[in-house]
């Protein structure tokens, strides 16, 4: 009984405090701008299936990816066990959805094998972090405290496999020892119980215990790590890739509100009509924070910075100083800051910063090709350059901002009906003296 | 052997005389002004005329459908730019629209709806590899010598609109000898001209797009770099040139490669 007064608070505690840590980044969403409405639930569907459990794109990079996926899909498995723990902590019950019979066998036996698998990908990536120089995980936006964030969640993921394995083991050791039988398949454990000639029942009991509460506090611990890691991936990406944005990657959300202003200029008839709407007159574009989009906001939660669109980015290839990657980190970090602010003072507040130039600079803004390759490597459907166009915009329609060739663009559309300085009479020009030869 | 002058049939003559062509051939200000790509303009035309296709441009009324101010953060002059060219094909009754440049294409196809453009767009390799399959358009492999060729994806084709198998398909009919690059399809590498960076200097790094993507294109060893964007072929040249290669190694649009092999 003590046991499951002691789960029931600390798992009470758990939950108290990451709802805190999530209704306090919700409510950062309500400052966020509409995106798109969520329909067609059958594509959601089977973007997800796909992109989410399917891991299509993180199959992009075969070698590395199948490691992840092998994490992924360990993950969906080792879950119900997870949840398992649970109940029998606060039940007082024994693997308790043992009545599954086969089912519960084939749930437990796979936990076990992917416990060992993640294990080998979990060191894999730590590794490849620690010892190894691996591009991907350089770059301006890379500080010390994101290789520490992220060695941390690796470390407390390998604990928890380790701690599966070594619960398991103690579970298989202490049953055989003591005669009782044991319920649940443990492919890998019995491997590992086999080479564990000498012991008594009671260290194997203690070992199976203390390893189920080691992994079930780290399981409650990382929960609540998560939402201030990139990690929180973990929970965000999922959802993200369900959000996806459906349309083809060429195609940029129009702005209604200046179609309203270009009627208005074109036919001036419909002044009148459209003066019926009082709403103030919203920024275009996006400046700071909560100009971008929830989606936005959504994309920047759920990027987990493995820099993949960063590393086919053909600016960031070629030494310029744009980085997807810190674009989704700056609006992240920048919500982070402002969003408490605005929460006390109202939307409106000013704080004398802005996502735009303390975070991305111009210099980054105008080096994006808006060739997709970010937004088509993202493993879980981030979409960088609508944002970046979106910034742009702000830099173009509120400031009259761009770099002078890009206004000397602006005025020969707008006086030619050309990027270049040409004149409409000469277009047929192509045309004269064309022959074609008879066969 | 005997030549045939070719008219351009411009929608203003045609509309006069009471006729409505079937397509609408979308020019596009590199088509109307790039010297190097109105020889483009010029292959797609005579392949147009040879295919008999009834169709039409719009010639002096063309205007820039707004695409390189919009992605330069103009939507205000993109909109103005799109809701005029909307009113011209409103005027023509346009429902079906040929482009070359993947860029008005992407405008067209998936932007121009939004304010109420709504039309069949196509894109010259669709067309072109469609009168392929349907034997309309032949073509003799051994008109090319089976020459090497690899084939740059532009990214509004690719990424932007997943058209990755028509100009492989029409470079397969073209030659024996297609090489890709080692990033090819969705894997495949700007030019650097997108996004508007055509229009302006890149920012500072330290080194070119277009030189990286040349550097792709030079290691497949093939002789012609295809392409089938008019950004793409500046780069791409550029790069050529920038190489000292432009002497032994050609950049070719698809639509050139099909005119040559049928010898328009």
């Amino acid at each position: 009984m003590t046991k499951q007064i002691v789960f029931a608070t600390i798992l009470l505690i758990t939950i108290g405090a990451f709802s805190y840590t999530i209704s306090r980044i919700v409510r950062f969403f309500r400052f966020t701008r509409p995106a798109f409405p969520i329909k067609d639930f059958g594509k959601r569907i089977n973007v997800v299936l796909t992109v989410a459990f399917g891991q299509t794109k993180i199959f992009r990079r075969p070698v590395i990816g199948l490691f992840h996926a092998l994490v992924f899909w360990g993950f969906c498995v080792i879950i119900f066990g997870s949840i398992e723990m649970v109940i029998d902590g606060l039940t007082g019950t024994e693997r308790v959805l043992t009545f599954l019979g086969p089912v519960y066998n084939i749930i437990i036996a796979s936990g076990d094998i992917f416990a060992l698998l993640v294990t080998i990908s979990i060191i894999i990536f730590l590794s490849r972090r620690l010892f190894f120089h691996i591009k991907r995980f350089e770059g301006i936006e890379m500080k010390k405290i994101t290789h520490i964030d992220a060695n941390i969640a690796l470390s407390i993921i390998l604990l928890l496999m380790v701690s599966l394995l070594t619960m398991n083991t103690g579970y298989i050791e202490y049953k055989a020892l003591t005669g009782e039988a044991s319920v649940g398949l443990f492919p890998v454990s019995s491997v590992i119980a086999g080479f564990i000639t000498n012991g008594q029942a009671e260290s194997f009991r203690l070992m199976y215990e203390a390893s189920w509460w080691t992994h079930i506090l780290l399981i409650f611990l990382f929960a609540n790590i998560l939402p201030y890691s990139k990690h929180f991936h973990v929970f965000m990406s999922i959802p993200n890739v369900f959000l996806s944005r459906l349309d083809p990657l060429g195609k940029l959300p129009n702005m209604d509100n200046i179609t309203r202003e270009v009627k208005l200029m074109l036919d001036p008839n419909t002044a009148f009509a459209a003066s019926a709407t009082d709403a103030p007159p919203e920024r275009f574009g996006v400046k700071d924070a909560e100009d971008a989009s929830w989606k936005n906001y959504f994309d920047s939660l759920a990027c987990t910075q493995c820099g993949r669109c960063t590393s086919v980015c053909p600016a960031n290839i070629t030494g310029k100083k744009l980085s997807p990657r810190k674009v989704m980190m700056d609006l992240r970090e920048r919500m982070k800051e402002k969003g408490p602010l605005m929460v006390k003072n109202g939307r409106d507040f000013n704080d004398n910063h802005a996502l735009l130039r303390d975070y991305i600079s111009e210099e980054e803004l105008w080096a994006c090709t808006t060739c997709n390759a970010c937004a088509k490597e993202c493993p879980i459907n981030i979409n960088h350059p609508t944002l970046i166009v979106d910034m742009r915009r702000y830099l173009v329609m509120e400031e009259a901002s761009a770099p002078g060739e890009i206004k000397a663009l602006f005025n020969n559309i707008e006086n030619n009906g050309a990027p270049w300085q040409y004149s409409s009479e000469d277009r047929l020009n192509w045309s004269k003296d064309l022959e074609i030869k008879v066969h | 052997m005997e030549t045939r002058k070719i008219e351009v049939p411009v929608m203003a003559d045609l509309f006069a005389r009471g006729e409505k062509p079937e397509y609408l051939f979308w020019v596009g200000c590199a088509g109307a002004f790039d010297d190097r790509y109105k020889k483009v303009v010029r292959a797609f035309a005579k392949i147009l005329t040879h295919l008999n296709v009834n169709y039409a441009v719009l010639g002096k009324e063309e205007t820039c459908n707004g695409d390189p101010a919009r992605r330069a953060g103009n939507e205000m002059l993109y909109q103005m730019q799109a809701l005029q060219v909307i009113e011209i094909f409103r005027t023509y009754d346009v429902k079906k629209i040929i482009t070359i440049c993947p860029h008005c294409f992407n405008v067209f196809k998936n932007e121009y709806p939004d304010l109420g453009g709504k039309y069949e767009v196509i894109n010259y390799l669709q067309f072109l590899n469609r009168n392929i399959e349907d034997g309309k358009l032949k073509i003799d492999m051994a008109s090319l010598n089976n020459i090497s060729i690899t084939y740059h994806d532009p990214c509004y084709l690719g990424r932007a609109n997943d058209i990755y198998d028509e100009p492989r398909s029409i470079l397969k009919k073209l030659t024996g000898n297609l090489v890709e690059m080692h990033r090819n399809k969705s894997f495949a590498l700007c030019c650097g001209a997108g996004g508007a960076q055509m229009f302006k200097e890149a920012e500072k790094g330290d080194k070119e797009v277009f030189i990286e993507r040349t550097e792709d294109a030079l290691k497949t060893n093939a002789k012609v770099i295809a392409t089938a964007c008019p950004f793409c072929m500046t780069m791409l040249t550029d790069g050529l040139k920038y190489k000292n290669k432009e002497q032994e190694i050609r950049n070719l649009d698809i639509a050139e490669l099909i005119a040559q092999s049928i010898d328009l």
